[in-house]
């Protein structure tokens, strides 16, 4: 087990690449770090060179206060785990997971101990002889698992270990990895652009883009006070509603209305001026009339017509089009292009908002909708800012 | 499991359904079978015409006893041929001298041709120079290489004849076997390369990372995760050489002409065919060829298991 500093990190390819730069994170012992990221972000080649796989082209990387840059792999006790799981056709399932003993010259009686000891952990025993090609999916990936976890070693890599499973199995699967890491209170960086293992797996998340590190916390701090539009477009399913904002009077004009800035919140919009992008998330609109009085008046109300309602039995998510312009900034195109999803054709911003599910809104509706100005972001368009933190943690409009 | 479940009591009326379909299906495969058989009627038949007619009027030829000089002595004598042959040191002379040819020449390409491989695949700059410049070799015709080495060879004239010292190589037994591998393995390793090298082709990165992991040197990556995995395209490749090398017959012709005693199997065959017009023991020493080729491919094929690349077991999905 071991702590993990990277200090200034910086990954260039020779073709120019730059595909991490001036990574800066320190990984406590036994904690459970989560790097997520849209495609092509440089996750894995984070990961890789933590590795060891992939050279450093600046910074430092340290494993228990000591200097690896220039170790190989097999120096540095790490294990890792593949999407494509990796495993060695020609041998069987047991000599898949003492392979890594074996070059570390265990003796027989160990390895066997050591083997069957993980394959009871994993429920692998009824397997140990079968060879990768007679597996399925799940059983595969916890013999790369096994492998993993046999040798005890001061950390775990995990390169999307999942994404090659179906919805169901990852859920479960998932839980397993959970349970593994608690249990070993071993060091793991664990690589997922599925955004509900980051926000359920780790202890702390570190978002990535183009390179760059976002924004690193705690899942729950990060979906409450994301510093800037991008962790708040990339966490969050269904994700946060942009929507184009102006301020002017002391109020802040939006398609949906105007609604009231408290003293805080002027002061610090008032410096930065211009346009904003306000972000409100799907669950902090309500539908009006369910509203009790003592709350009403933390948020403000407007009116609109619900294009489509799903309901998922604990709740109601209804979608609204917003007629004005679409917010617009560099990331939020970058999510959008992440998401696959190009732009719905329509005239108008698209809304989600999620409603109890004793709402009677139904299609084609005009519902009264409520919004807590309370939990609402505003983020300077031009730098993806969030304007609204303050020492760390965001402020609503209102206060 | 679910499987076993649902088998375990399957309605009559659901059987039936069953019984049917598979009946229908199996109608759908055989007209594809039929269909599979008739277009490949044409290319079948012209193998029958070229390869099949020749060997069977060889195996016949190699039932008489059949010279041309004496054309009139012509006469069924069953296995007699075979039984001259075989009990002549000649015959064994060429054989062991080709088994020698084959298992030294095969061995040495499959190292070269090894290294060669992975400095073709795992060059970064200049890749098709490199590549290009390694099948330089296979490109020239045997015959012509083969001159251009006796050439290099020839006392005074050539510009190898006096690196071992004065005298001439080629009018030695043991100086000239080992050129005539020298040529053999100059002119056939680049093939070995290509064909290994599709077995490099085979061996996922990520393999060669999680070994990286598990702690395995370079050269435990290469011999517990590489070779492994490489093995289908490495029988392959041994098979195509193994079965080309016993053939010998451009090199000795041109070298020595099977003087000295280096005679192969081949060229003692042609020697008797076509030099001595002696059709019968001619064609028994083909038919022996034959024979041995055919034991080389039933070895590889049903006790190493070689298949195509992919094709076995561990390949498939
Ligand atoms: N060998 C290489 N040479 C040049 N560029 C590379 C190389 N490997 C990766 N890159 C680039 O570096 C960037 C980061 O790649 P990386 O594989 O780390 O992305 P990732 O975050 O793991 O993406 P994904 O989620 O798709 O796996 C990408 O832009 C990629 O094109
Ligand atoms: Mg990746």
């Amino acid at each position: 087990m071991a702590d993990i500093v990277l200090d200034k990190v910086t990954k260039a390819f020779p073709d120019g690449t730059l595909a991490v730069q001036e990574f800066n994170l320190e990984i406590a012992d036994g904690e459970f770090v989560i790097l997520v990221g849209p495609s092509g972000c440089g996750k894995s080649t984070t990961l890789n060179m933590i590795a060891g796989l992939e050279d450093i082209s600046s910074g430092e990387l340290r494993i228990d206060g000591q200097r690896v840059n220039d170790k190989a792999p097999r120096d540095r006790d790490i294990a890792m785990v593949f999407q494509s799981y990796a495993l060695y056709p020609n041998m069987t399932v047991r000599e898949n997971m003492a392979f890594p003993l074996k070059l570390a010259k265990l003796s027989k009686e160990e390895i066997d101990r050591k083997v069957d000891e993980a394959a009871k952990v994993l429920e692998l025993t009824a397997l140990l002889d079968r060879k990768p090609a007679n597996l399925s999916g799940g059983q595969r990936q916890r013999v790369a698992m096994g492998r993993a976890i046999v040798r005890s070693p001061k950390a775990f890599l995990m390169d999307e270990p999942l994404s090659n499973l179906d919805a169901k199995l990852r859920v479960q699967m998932r839980t397993v990895v959970s349970r593994l890491q608690k249990r070993l209170g071993t060091t793991t960086v664990y690589v997922t652009h599925d955004q509900t293992e980051a926000m359920t797996l780790g202890d702390r998340v570190v978002i990535m883009r183009a390179g760059a590190i976002q924004q690193v916390g705690e899942p729950q701090e990060l979906y409450d006070n994301p510093r800037n539009l991008f962790v708040a477009g990339f966490i969050g399913s269904p994700s946060m509603n942009f929507l184009p904002a102006t301020v002017s009077e002391g109020r802040l004009r939006t398609s949906l209305g105007d609604f009231p800035l408290g003293d805080r919140m002027r002061q610090q919009v008032s410096d930065s001026g211009g346009d904003l992008i306000v972000g409100i998330r799907p669950e902090h609109f309500e539908d009006a009339s369910l509203i009790e009085d003592s709350i009403r008046q933390r948020g403000a109300e407007f009116e609109a017509t619900a294009d489509l309602v799903e309901s998922m039995g604990s709740d109601k998510y209804v979608y609204f089009t917003v007629e004005g312009e679409k917010a617009s900034a560099a990331e939020l195109e970058e999510l959008a292009a992440d998401a696959g999803g190009g732009d719905l054709p329509s005239g108008g911003s698209n809304l989600v908002c999620r409603f109890s599910a004793e709402s009677r809104v139904k299609e084609g509706d005009t519902a009264r909708v409520w919004v807590n100005l309370d939990k609402i972001h505003l983020f300077d368009p031009s730098d993806g800012r969030n304007v609204t933190l303050h020492e760390g943690k965001s402020s609503g409009v209102v206060s | 499991m679910t499987t076993a479940e649902t088998a375990e009591k399957p309605t009559t009326h659901s059987v039936r359904a069953q019984r049917k379909a598979k009946a229908r299906i199996s109608e759908g495969k055989r007209q594809e079978r039929k269909l599979g058989w008739l277009l490949c009627a044409p290319a079948a038949f012209v193998m029958l015409a070229v390869t099949a007619y020749p060997i069977l009027y060889s195996v016949w030829l190699s039932f008489q006893r059949f010279d041309l000089k004496f054309p009139d002595q012509r006469e069924f004598i069953g296995l007699g041929n075979y039984w001259t042959v075989l009990s002549n040191d000649y015959w064994w002379t060429a054989f062991g001298i080709t088994m020698l040819i084959t298992v030294v020449t095969v061995a040495v390409e499959l190292v070269l041709g090894m290294a060669l491989a992975w400095i073709m695949f795992r060059t970064l700059v200049g890749r098709g120079l490199v590549r290009t410049a390694a099948l330089i070799p296979y490109g020239i015709v045997t015959v012509v290489a083969a001159f251009s080495w006796r050439f290099a060879w020839t006392p005074e004239t050539g510009y190898l004849a006096g690196v071992f010292g004065e005298g001439a190589p080629l009018t030695e037994r043991a100086s000239s076997l080992a050129i005539i591998m020298l040529a053999e393995i100059w002119k056939t390793t680049p093939f070995m390369a290509l064909l290994l090298m599709a077995g490099l082709a085979l061996v996922p990165d990520d393999l060669l990372k999680a070994a990286s992991m598990d702690g395995a040197t370079g050269w435990q990556r290469f011999t517990k995760v590489m070779l492994p995995v490489m093995k289908p395209a490495i029988l392959v490749a041994l098979l195509f050489r193994t079965l080309d090398a016993f053939r010998v017959f451009d090199n000795i012709y041109v070298l020595t002409a099977g003087a000295n005693n280096t005679s192969s199997v081949s060229m003692l065959a042609y020697n008797n065919l076509i030099r001595g017009l002696n059709l019968g023991i001619g064609s028994t020493m083909s038919v022996l060829i034959f024979i041995a080729v055919a034991i080389i491919a039933f070895i590889f094929v049903k006790l190493f298991g070689t298949a195509a690349p992919g094709s076995e077991e561990g390949g498939r999905r």
